[in-house]
């Protein structure tokens, strides 16, 4: 530790210069973006806190249980601002609103369907994850079933989603911030690679937590200014949304049509798909699972769902209004147009809220609100790398390759290394995928959650009867099929390599990759007879118990 | 944990009651919420004029507005009855379980 006490305050001074030194020197280099001073001048306010916040945290992070879990001691408010922090990504923020001012009402049914997940993790996995596990879902996954097949599956299934989930991030961190700060592309993916592997590295679970906590307060507060001040401004002062709705009809090229639902749900099954693939995608994302261990025990976790439900509802509110503020004051606004990008704007439909941040505020706006769009995709990110680097150590290296005998310090020394590792991972991968359509990468990330992680873990929790033979069946092919069906689907097949008519017409598979996980995990267990799956029914027991009360559970006063 | 007290608290009334309690309040929680959600998305599904139609006469706001965001308030509201009951009858039973095994 001292070690790394020492070198702590240089590596923040190099950082600090270098990316004020990088965003002053490529001034000529990036098209449309001239340096943004406030933006940068906020950013590094932000950088420093967050810093500070990290070098505070070191120093209380010594054991295995501080590097995973903050040391349990997180308050369930706390807990649901970070979750909040965690959960609403630079997707939701700049891709919800940036929906909503291209196609009007559709972009409220992703909102919807991404907050519908929370109350269903609520009630069927938030306290019996607290209850149940210790550092991460595995831990419930492996709880009374065969060890290393068990870990090897939960571990592969969370690291797929951890990656898949980076690629987008990175992919958005690089762009947004060329375009914003008017850094290169490459630049900016390696600092933020560097700035998380510091945060992740140094202060663990506990600085992680404070990134994204900060980040929410900072998120929701630049999202309610600009939302009411742009609802202030579109609505000619009245604060009314049916003036503002008015006038966005007035100058939207769709017109009327985008007050009501479009073309994003058209069939049925494709609607129950889709709504699956949210609602239960949410439910397996490892890296919001893992944040129920930071509480002390599962009505903080129960608590934490509360808050962050009422958090993550009030920004999705806040989007909507967001993007018909766009439509009203950016559209046909000379100082935003831009013919060749898509919706006529400055960067493209994602850059709505952005572009309206300095409609409504001017430069000071525009800076903060790209400040926060940064820090948000700083605190999911160290959120995923965390999630990615635990599944490697904790349950790869501990539990699978070493079999669970394994001396604390050298797990959390190898979860530093794979944190490392993972963070110039996402740098490659940031970098490899600059020039590529990453939009599927959503449905498919939210497939494979729904289909292998979220099958698996409420099995697990719930199906006395279920057996390792039938998890392993039911997980490996809901992760199976989910990834091969987006493959074969419309958005890669189609429209990304361009072979013509899907093979399988649905964008989100969910509904049938879901079924044949559950269906798999069923026949798996009920045609095992073996001994070990009589020893695993009659483990169910003991687990049950301890789901229902708490009792024996990680961090509870032992008896 | 070892097994006697496992079986201490499995034939304590109070667990049963619990767990029953329980048991049948966030199923049917769950149930309501999955219900009102794709009655929501399924509307949009098969309806989109219904969505698509003024609130009131004259007006440009559609109906299917306040729809989507009570959708989303009822989602904040479930999470917090849940709250509400877990902390007035699950906690207790799950305290007096616990008073009375350990």
């Amino acid at each position: 530790m001292s070690f790394w006490k020492r070198i702590f305050p240089t590596i923040l001074l190099m950082l600090i210069a270098g990316s004020a030194l990088a965003a002053g020197g490529d001034l000529g280099a990036v098209k449309k973006s001239e340096v943004n001073i406030p933006a940068i001048i906020m950013f590094l306010v932000f950088v420093a806190a967050t810093l500070g916040i990290t070098y505070w945290a070191a120093q209380r992070t010594k054991t295995a249980k501080d590097f995973y879990a903050a040391g349990g001691g997180i308050t369930g408010f706390q807990n649901g601002l970070a979750i909040a922090g965690d959960y609403m990504s630079a997707a939701s923020f700049l891709g919800i609103s940036g929906l909503v001012f291209l196609n009007g009402y559709d972009g409220l049914i992703y909102s919807v369907g991404w907050l519908v997940g929370w109350p269903i993790i609520m009630f069927l996995i938030a306290e019996q994850l607290r209850n149940l596990g210790k550092y991460t879902y595995a831990d419930i996954v492996a709880y009374r079933f065969e060890r290393v097949p068990m870990r090897t599956l939960a571990a592969t299934a969370a690291l797929i989603v951890v990656i898949l989930y980076l690629i987008g991030q990175m992919v958005g961190a690089g762009k947004l911030i060329q375009l914003l700060f008017g850094l290169e592309y490459t630049y900016a993916v390696i600092i933020v690679g560097i700035l998380i592997i510091i945060y992740v590295t140094f202060g663990g679970m506990l600085a992680t937590t404070w990134v994204q906590l900060i980040k929410a307060v900072l998120l929701l507060s630049g999202a309610t200014i600009i939302a009411l001040g742009a609802l202030y401004m579109a609505s000619d002062g009245s604060m009314s949304p049916e003036r503002m709705f008015q006038k966005a009809i007035e100058v939207h090229p769709k017109g009327g049509k985008i007050m009501g639902p479009g073309t994003l749900v058209t069939s049925p099954i494709e609607a129950i798909s889709l709504g699956l693939a949210l609602m239960f995608g949410t439910a397996g994302l490892p890296h919001i699972l893992m944040r129920f261990f930071t509480v002390g025990n599962a009505i903080e976790a129960r608590k934490s769902v509360f808050y962050a439900t009422g958090w993550i509802g009030y920004f999705y509110i806040l989007t909507f209004l967001m993007g018909f503020g766009a439509i009203v004051l950016l559209t046909g606004n000379p100082e935003f147009a831009d013919p060749s990008a898509t919706g006529g704007i400055i960067g493209g439909q994602n850059m709505a809220a952005v572009n309206l941040a300095k409609a409504v505020g001017g430069n000071l706006l525009l800076g903060f609100i790209s400040a926060v769009a940064f820090a948000t995709i700083l605190a999911v990110v160290s959120g995923l790398t965390l999630a990615g680097a635990s599944a490697i150590s904790h349950d790869l290296y501990a539990n699978v390759f070493a079999h669970g005998n394994v001396d604390e310090q050298q797990e959390v020394r190898v979860s530093k290394i794979a944190t490392i590792v993972l963070g110039i991972i996402a740098i490659l991968l940031g970098i490899a995928f600059e020039k590529q359509n990453v939009a599927y990468l959503v449905a498919l990330t939210f497939s494979v959650a729904a289909s292998a992680n979220f099958p698996i873990l409420l099995m697990s929790i719930y199906y006395g009867k279920m057996t390792t033979r039938g998890a392993l069946i039911g997980g490996w092919l809901g992760l199976i099929s989910a990834s091969v069906l987006v493959f074969v689907g419309p958005t890669v097949w189609k429209d990304i390599l361009g072979m013509g008519e899907p093979i399988f017409p649905l964008k989100f598979p969910a509904l049938f990759s879901m079924t044949i996980a559950f269906v798999g995990i069923w026949i798996g267990s009920i045609t095992d007879n073996s001994e070990r799956a009589k020893k695993e029914h009659e483990a169910f027991i003991a687990q049950d118990v301890r789901c229902q009360t708490g009792i024996g559970a990680e961090g509870a006063a032992s008896h | 944990m070892q097994d006697d007290l496992i079986h201490k608290i499995k034939s304590n009334p109070k667990y049963h009651e619990l767990v029953s309690k329980r048991n049948s309040f966030k199923w049917m929680m769950a149930i309501i919420m999955l219900v009102v959600y794709y009655a929501f998305i399924l509307t949009i599904a098969f309806d989109k004029e219904f969505m698509a139609q003024p609130l009131s006469a004259g007006s440009v706001t559609t109906v299917g507005i306040p729809i989507g965001v009570a959708v989303i308030l009822f989602a904040f509201a479930t999470t917090g009855v849940y709250v509400f009951r877990a902390n007035a009858v699950f906690d207790k039973l799950t305290r007096e379980i616990k008073e009375e095994v350990l």
